[in-house]
This record gives structure tokens, sequence and C-alpha cells, in this order.
């Protein structure tokens, strides 16, 4: 009967604890798992991972591996299974899937034919080379190539040859894209959230309600107006044409400005916001007080209101900053090709490619970097006048 | 007393929450038959021509859905057992690469008139040839009026045509379009790009053109370039151009020369509801009386041959299965872009990226 108060108690929390582990902590481990492991090499090609262990690298592995890898093929009933084979060895080395596609059909007929009799291909030391690569169930290839680094032959690790990946390249872009973005935020969001802080009735309604009408409408539809306004013949090329300011379109759309522009319009309430809610909480007469003490305006603002408003702005700092770096749908449709961030990447290999595992890896590249974020929040939201 | 009660009744608004959250999941009741083709006037044309007469010969409602291609949303779909999609429009290589995993359940080629009766190339174990479309240079006939351009060379040559140049953001079909127009014979390209000189000459090739190109994804965009004059020429899908010309009364060219042709199939996804009837449909949609009136609305060619017997002239003229425009253009070669897909866009978007 004791024991009957906290199990009630956790009853209660059992839909929040269904929902946490069915929507956070399951895809979140999900995610985490793929980035470093894909076991359907060493799953469905389990004698051939284990007998090409031993293999020294050179030449081709022996007739023992090669009738092991036969044996598999045969053994195996799940075209499905196989599929995520050969798309796996093919990321590693291209050419695998026409390669696979004869062999299997060749071996399922006669489970004893050479295999160089069925593409020379198999002479080829760097298809046997992916397919030891790959028997281990476990590799941090994926991290690593979500950096543009991979293990060399002696499994060092190294830059990839230059110009074959541009990961980092689009990482360092997504994260200056969003600090940008949140620079811009924050220079409109600051002076805006205090000027709606200091005014009263109506005023504070129309300024808070321009911030927040935005919110209540979809990303996609205020991306896609702002298409309509800054393309070519949109109502500001056409405005400033009309007026005789320009005689040929600005380049609006389909770069960097674009972007800017629209992701600083789509994310201003999550730095208007905070900042707001904590100038809320200071005493209107604080700048009264500064004056009557002889403080020039200036002097009183740098010294009074900026340092109390200061847990807002790393508040609104963050938030924007996090949430931009995760941006997709706004640069596809407002940027151009060299203004992609790190989301189209995934999206890429997730829906393009079928390469779960890299997209994985470059959503941890993202999640690590969201959660480093949110530890620098963590420290800096600390009440800074109390530590005083 | 009171205690048991109240756990059950927390009990039972758990079992109605989870209930909820399974009827949310839309798992419940049997579904229409889903048809997933690739949107915009080329779906509109469909629905009027298969998918609501079928629905009518059916008795029952037909859904059809829009998607824009990626071989990561089949495979998910149907790994996660129970696709919310039956009958969908894929691309050659997306057949090629689902019907190798399984994912494509086997088609009933007796119900559909046997394989002999399309075009070679257009069949497989899993698919049945749809459309067969290209890709190819357009221009505005009516900017371009002292000289025309006739080939990818021309297409590279700033100098004689000045201005940008449209692209379909994707290796596919650039690297080809580079080897052309640095020369390669249009049958050598696939042997040349299967040579990592031959993948190294096609992205120099491209690097020539960089500061001219502007990128297009979506088949809508390159017509709009063209005809606000943001390009002089642009790749484009070539029923696109000829619907435009026949809407909006423009003047747009094709080049037929060095245009590079691909077939779209139907496919049922494995695991299907409604495979039955999925296959009813893909033997609709093939049937010549039915396939034969598409030319009509959008020129794309047909695959099946008595189909494409029975389309107007005035209309096989402007279809890439037109013997004068196949006899110059290029076949994609599937084979080598399941093989090289991954590895060459890395290097596509990387070199893009820069």
């Amino acid at each position: 009967m004791i024991k009957a108060a906290p199990m009630r108690a956790l009853l209660l929390l059992g839909p929040l604890l269904v929902f946490l582990g069915l929507f956070f902590v399951w895809p979140l481990v999900t995610v985490i798992a793929q980035s470093v492991s894909d076991p359907s090499v060493s799953r469905v090609l389990n004698r051939t991972a284990a007998a090409i262990d031993g293999w020294d690298g050179t030449g081709v592995p022996s007739a023992e591996v090669q009738a092991a890898f036969r044996a598999d093929v045969v053994a195996n009933t799940d075209d499905m299974a196989m599929g995520d084979v050969t798309r796996r060895l093919n990321a590693t080395k291209s050419g695998f899937r026409s390669l696979m596609g004869k062999t299997v059909s060749a071996v399922k007929e006669d489970p004893d034919i050479d295999l160089a009799r069925i593409d020379d291909r198999w002479t080829d030391t760097a298809y046997w080379q992916a397919i030891q690569d790959n028997a281990s169930p476990y590799t941090d290839a994926f991290l690593l190539a979500a950096l543009d680094l991979e293990r060399d032959k002696s499994g060092n690790i190294a830059a990839m040859p230059e110009g074959t990946s541009a990961n980092a390249t689009i990482l360092l872009r997504t994260l200056w894209t969003a600090g940008v973005v949140t620079f811009c935020c924050l220079v409109i969001g600051l002076p805006y959230a205090m000027i709606a802080a200091s005014v009263q009735g109506w005023k504070r309604s129309v300024l808070l309600g321009a911030v927040l009408l935005p919110l209540w409408t979809s990303l996609l539809v205020r991306t896609a107006a702002w298409m309509i306004i800054l393309q070519d013949n949109g109502i500001i090329n056409q405005a400033l044409m009309g007026l005789g300011v320009i005689s040929q379109p600005l380049a609006l759309i389909y770069n960097r400005f674009g972007v800017v522009l629209a992701m600083t319009h789509v994310l201003l309430p999550f730095m208007v916001l905070p900042i707001y809610s904590v100038l809320l909480t200071v005493p209107g007469n604080l700048m009264n007080a500064a004056a009557s003490l002889g403080a020039h305006p200036v002097r009183a603002f740098l010294r009074v209101l900026l340092p109390l408003s200061f847990r807002g702005v790393v508040s609104g700092t963050l938030l924007v900053f996090m949430a931009a770096i995760g941006y997709y749908i706004t640069p596809a449709l407002l940027g151009g090709a060299s203004d992609q961030m790190l989301s189209s990447v995934i999206a890429f290999y997730a829906t393009g490619s079928a390469n779960w595992s890299m997209a994985a890896a470059l959503g941890l590249i993202l999640l690590v970097l969201t959660l480093i974020l949110y530890a620098v929040y963590n420290r800096l939201s600390r009440d800074p006048v109390e530590a005083r | 007393m009171i205690q048991e009660n109240k756990t059950t009744a927390l009990r039972r608004a758990l079992a109605i929450g989870a209930t909820a959250l399974a009827l949310g999941g839309g798992a419940a009741q049997a579904r229409d038959l889903t048809i997933v083709s690739f949107g915009g006037t080329f779906q509109d044309a469909q629905r009027e021509l298969f998918f609501k007469p079928f629905a009518e010969k059916l008795g029952k409602p037909v859904l059809d859905e829009a998607w824009d291609g990626g071989y990561g949303v089949l495979q998910s779909k149907v790994k996660a057992g129970q696709p919310n999609w039956d009958v969908v429009q894929v691309e050659a290589e997306e057949l090629a690469l689902g019907c190798a995993d399984g994912i494509f359940e086997k088609l009933d080629w007796e119900k559909l008139g046997g394989q002999d009766s399309f075009i070679p190339g257009s069949t497989s174990e899993c698919g049945a040839g749809h459309i067969v479309w290209s890709v190819a240079i357009a221009y505005d006939g009516n900017k371009l009026t002292d000289q025309q351009p006739q080939s990818w060379a021309d297409f590279w040559d700033v100098e004689k045509f000045p201005g940008k140049r449209g692209m379909r953001k994707t290796a596919k079909y650039a690297l080809e379009a580079a080897l052309m127009a640095d020369g390669v014979p249009s049958d050598q390209v696939y042997e040349m790009l299967a040579t990592p000189e031959g993948v190294d000459r096609a992205f120099a090739k491209l690097d020539e053109l960089r500061p001219n190109l502007v990128w297009w994804e979506a088949g809508a965009q390159p017509l709009s370039m063209l005809q606000t004059g943001d390009v002089a020429m642009s790749t484009v899908y070539n029923g696109r151009i000829t619907g435009l010309n026949r809407t909006e009364g423009t003047n747009m060219k094709l080049v037929w020369n060095q245009s590079i042709y691909a077939v779209d199939s139907w496919v049922i996804l494995a695991g299907a509801e409604n495979k039955d009837a999925g296959q009813d449909f893909i033997a609709f949609a093939s049937a010549p009386e039915n396939l034969s009136k598409l030319p009509a609305q959008i020129a794309y060619g047909l695959p099946v041959i008595a189909a494409a017997a029975m389309v107007p002239a005035e209309f096989a003229a402007d279809l890439p299965t037109n013997p004068d425009n196949l006899a110059v253009s290029l076949n994609l070669d599937v084979d080598y872009w399941v093989d090289n897909s991954e590895e060459l866009t890395k290097r596509f978007n990387a070199w893009v990226a820069q």
C-alpha cells in the first residue's frame, strides 16, 4: 500500500515517458547507432566477412574466401538485404551495383562458378578491398566522410582528395549563414524588443502582433511570399524599375541575400520574444534613476538596460542560431546552388541515394553542434546580475 | 476501492489515447488505389486520360499523389511495411535499383500483352514503360533569330550566342553534355565516362561554362527563365516546351541533335495493398487506345508500339520517339548511372559548391 503512491505518480507520468521514449529517445538512439554501424554486409555475407578478415589486401583473396562468398550468395534469400549490401559496397567502390547484379544471378545458377569468369572486376583488388572494409558492422567511415575525411591504406585519418566532397565547406557555410542571420536578427530584434517593452497599451499590442502574426503563418507560405516579392519581376524590382531607379532588375533571389533576408524574417520572433520577456521584468524607473544620478542617456543604456537584457539576448541568439543551422526549405527555395546548407546534403543521402548511415552521420554532426551550443547557453543564461 | 477506480480510469484513458494514436497513424481502414506520378501539367493530363476513366471502370475512387523521385523515398516506404502508395511512375535508375532490391512487385506480363508489344529496353520484370522523354537544349526562336544552336558545342559557345545557360543541377545529363560539347561523339560518351580521365575531362569542360551557368531543379524553372530571357538557352524536359508553345503561344525551339532520352515506367510497390488493381491500372494505361491520347496533351513518346502507331502525325513529329529525333539522340545509360551516381553526385555537388 505504501508503494502505491509513487506507482500512481509514475502512471501519471506514463504518457509523457512513452511520448519521450517513442518520439525522442528511440529515434535519437537509432540515428546515432546508424551513423556508426551498418550490419548489412556482416549479416548477409557472414562467411565472407569471417574469411576475408585474414586477407592481407594484396592481389585477390584465396579460393576459400571466394568459396565463402559464393556460399553466402547462394544462402541468401532476402533480395532487400542483398540490396542493402550492394548499396553499401557501391558507395565504397562504384561499379558494385552492376557487378553484384551479374554475380548473384550467375552464382545462383552455378554455385561453383569461377568468379573471375563472371566478370573480370573480381580480379581487381579494389572490389575485394571494399568487401573487407565493410565486413565489420561498426565503422567510423560515415562520421569521417561527413567531415571530408577518410582512412588511408594504413588506417590513418586523412583528408579526402581535393574536389571529391564538399561537406566541410557546406558545414562552414551553414554556420556562417546561421551566424549572419543571428546577427541580423539581433540588430533588428534588440531595439524592437526594447521599444515594445517601453511603450504601453495599443502600441505594444500592435508591435507584439507584428512579431507574432508571422509566427502563426506556415514557414512555407512565408518563404513563398518572399519568392513573389523578390523575384526579377516581383514587387520590389517592378517598383524600382517603374520609378526609374534601376534599369535592370536587381538580383534579390537565388543568392545569399535572399536566404539571409527571408531567414531573418522567419526567425525574428525567436529573438524578439525572449528579450522582450526579460525586459518586462526590468523596473521602469531604473533608467530614470540612472538619469537622476547624472548618467547621459547613452551611458544609462549601456550600463543599465543593456546588461539587464543580456539574458534575453543570449537566449534569443542561441534560439535563432540553433534553429537556423537546420534550415532546409528556405535556402532550397530562395538560394542558389552555392547557398545550400547541410540539411540539403542530408536530404540527398536520405531520399536520393538511400544512404541512411551517411544521412545519420551528417545529422549527428548537426546534433552535436546544437548540444554544444546548448551547453554554452546553459552557462551564459545563469543570471549574470545575481552572480556578481 | 476508490484508488482502484482511479487506476482503471487512468488505464482506460491510456487505452483510448493509444487507440487514437493508432487511428491517427491511418492504418485502420482499406485505402483506395493510390497512383503516384511527377506532378504538374503532366499529371493533370494523366488524371484526365488514365486516372479518372480507370476510377469509373473500377467503380471506386482512385487517389493520385505527386513525388519528385528519389530511391530512398520508395525504399523506406516498402521497408516500413504496408506502403501507402500502390502504383508509382519511376525513372529508369529507380526501376533498376528497386527491381534488384525486390522493393517492386513482379508484373504479370500476360495482362499487359507481353513484353514484345513494347519497344526494346522499355520493359523489365518489375516495370512497364510509360513514356519516353528527353533532356534537350531549348531556346526562344523569337530571340535567337540570326543563327540557331545545333549542338552542345554551340551551348558552350558564349561568344557566338551571348547570354546565360540553364542546366539541370545533376551530374547525370551535365557530364554527358560536357563531353559531347568537348567533341566526344555521342556513341563514345559512356565509354569515356567509364574512365577517370573521361570524368575529369567532363568536369574540366563544365569549368569553362561555370561563369555563365544557372542551375535548375524543377522542370518548370527553365521555362520561366527562357520566357523572361534570364538565359539564352537551357536544358529542358522536351514535353514541357511543346506544352508551353501550345498553351502560351511561345516560339520555343528544341535541339534534337545530341538530346538524351530515357524511359519512365510504372511499378507496383512490394506488399502494396491494391496490387491487383494496380496491375489492372497499368494494363489500362498501356492499352493503345488510351495511351495514344497522351501526346496530344504533352509531347512524350510512347513505348507501346501499337499506341505509338496510333498517334496523329501532327503530334508524332514532336516526340522523342520520332525516328528523325531518335536517330540523332543518345540513350541514357542506366547501368552506368546505377553504378556511379552516388560517387559522381558527391563530386558534382562539391564542384557546384566551390
